[in-house]
């Protein structure tokens, strides 16, 4: 199973495993991990589960479409590598990926 | 005091479609929202946005579907208290009082939240300083466009309030507009109008930065703003407008004693009541195991809490199952000609 890192803004890391088909999101709440609200459920229409993506993975997950950059937007501090996790799913090709949550979500 | 069966805390799909399975039963409802018009995340965050798993409706946007809900309530005559906040709820003589942040009082036996993820309120400017002007120079919203006239205004967001606002403004002052990213995400028309106000010199457009600081200690002069490639730059500004969109806080219903998991009430599946007798919780703000956040599962859920209210409500009545195609008590209550 993929291990994903989820890393908070002042350095502290958690490695989960979260089975494919899942999306960075999802298997941040299911684990518990701090720092990513997900208030809408993953229907894109809240970036509260904004996360900056490790410059070397940007060009392994699939590419942003405009609808969820125009939600980034709105997100807390938005930078170049920001996604929403939400729009993330967790593959093989994934095993490893990094993301930082930001200061806050909202 | 407005007395009533049962009080709804949340204009959304789900609120609305209580006041229907509690008007089928004959009981009265008051419903109050925070924002300024019913729909919820519906109309507040995907009115255009198509939804396809209503039953029987194969395709409909947010706002055709809480229009649709409003329509289907029309024979109940629900009073909506729109633009408040439920700030307090209280137990006095076996009813339910709730006080809003306007200083209306409610009371009934029942209450219902269908308060989805929380009031909605702006994003706020990240900046710390930001606070310190809010409501004197930095604005979320307009609500006085009087107060801009001959000033230098900044204007941050790429979407439609943003821009609008810009184009508006910009009549009578010198307006910056500030975003993120070389994109904005508006109206084709508004897009045009926007680069054709930029040519005349009315509108200055600065993509992609982020503000970095704000300038001033009793009153703001000026901001300074961050080129995606870390250039800084300062611009002299009177007022700042900040439109990123809206996020959802659960707000005061942390302090009214229910037990909360992860920002969701958890309730009975029978009845729908959470810890509080009388106090029900119904679509995407409660939880149950199997819970799915969808908005069919918060009509079910409104169905069994509206029959929940009927005993308290009603204490000395015998409440009956009925269908509105068979009932002609039903049939009254929806205003039918015989």
């Amino acid at each position: 199973m993929p291990k994903i890192t989820y890393i908070t803004h002042d350095g502290e890391k958690n490695t989960v495993e979260v089975p494919t088909g899942l999306s960075v999101m999802e298997g941040a709440l299911q684990n518990n991990i701090k720092g990513i609200d997900a208030d809408c459920g993953g229907s894109m229409a809240c970036a509260t589960c904004h996360v900056y993506v490790s410059e070397n993975w940007l060009n392994t997950i699939e590419k942003i479409h405009d609808a969820e950059q125009d939600m980034l937007d709105m997100a807390y501090e938005p930078k170049k590598n920001s996604r929403l996790s939400c729009q993330i799913i967790v593959t093989n090709d994934l095993d490893g990926l990094e993301v930082t949550t930001p200061v806050k979500q909202t | 005091m407005i007395n009533t069966d049962a009080i709804i805390i949340g204009a959304g799909p789900t609120g609305l479609f209580a006041v229907h399975q509690l008007g089928i039963i004959g009981l009265k409802c008051e419903v109050i929202d925070n924002l300024d018009r019913a729909g919820g995340q519906c109309i507040e965050l995907y009115p255009d946005k198509p939804i396809y798993d209503i039953p029987a409706i194969p395709e409909c946007t947010g706002e055709e579907l809480t229009n649709g809900l409003l329509k289907q309530i029309e024979p109940f005559k629900a009073n909506f208290h729109l633009g408040q906040r439920v700030e307090e709820i209280k137990k006095e003589n076996n009813l339910w009082v709730i006080k809003t942040n306007k200083g209306n009082f409610f009371s009934a036996p029942n209450v219902i939240i269908a308060g989805g993820v929380g009031s909605f309120e702006p994003r706020k400017l990240a900046l710390k300083e930001a606070e310190r002007f809010e409501d004197s120079q930095i604005f979320y919203s307009v609500t006085n466009k009087a107060i801009f006239q001959n000033k230098k205004i900044s204007i941050f967001g790429g979407g439609d309030s943003a821009l609008d606002w810009a184009l508006e403004l910009s009549k009578s002052n010198e307006i910056t507009l500030i975003h993120r990213r070389m994109e904005f995400r508006g109206a084709a028309h508004t897009l045009n109008e926007i680069k054709q106000k930029e040519k005349e010199g009315k509108i200055l457009i600065k993509t992609p930065y982020n503000l970095k600081s704000i300038e001033g200690a009793k009153t703001m002069t000026g901001i300074e703003i961050e080129h995606e490639n870390g250039e800084l730059e300062k611009i002299k500004t009177d007022y700042v407008l900040s439109f990123f969109g809206l996020i959802m806080k659960l707000g005061p219903i942390t302090d009214w004693g229910l037990n909360i998991e992860k920002k969701t009430i958890p309730v009975d599946t029978e009845t729908f009541q959470t810890n509080k007798q009388g106090i029900f919780a119904i679509g995407d703000i409660c939880t149950y195991p199997g819970k799915l956040k969808l908005i069919l599962s918060g009509f079910h859920e409104a169905a069994l809490a509206a029959r929940a209210c009927f005993k308290n409500a009603r204490p000395n009545e015998t409440y009956r199952f009925e269908f509105t195609t068979a009932s002609k008590s039903i049939h009254d209550r929806l205003g039918l000609k015989k």
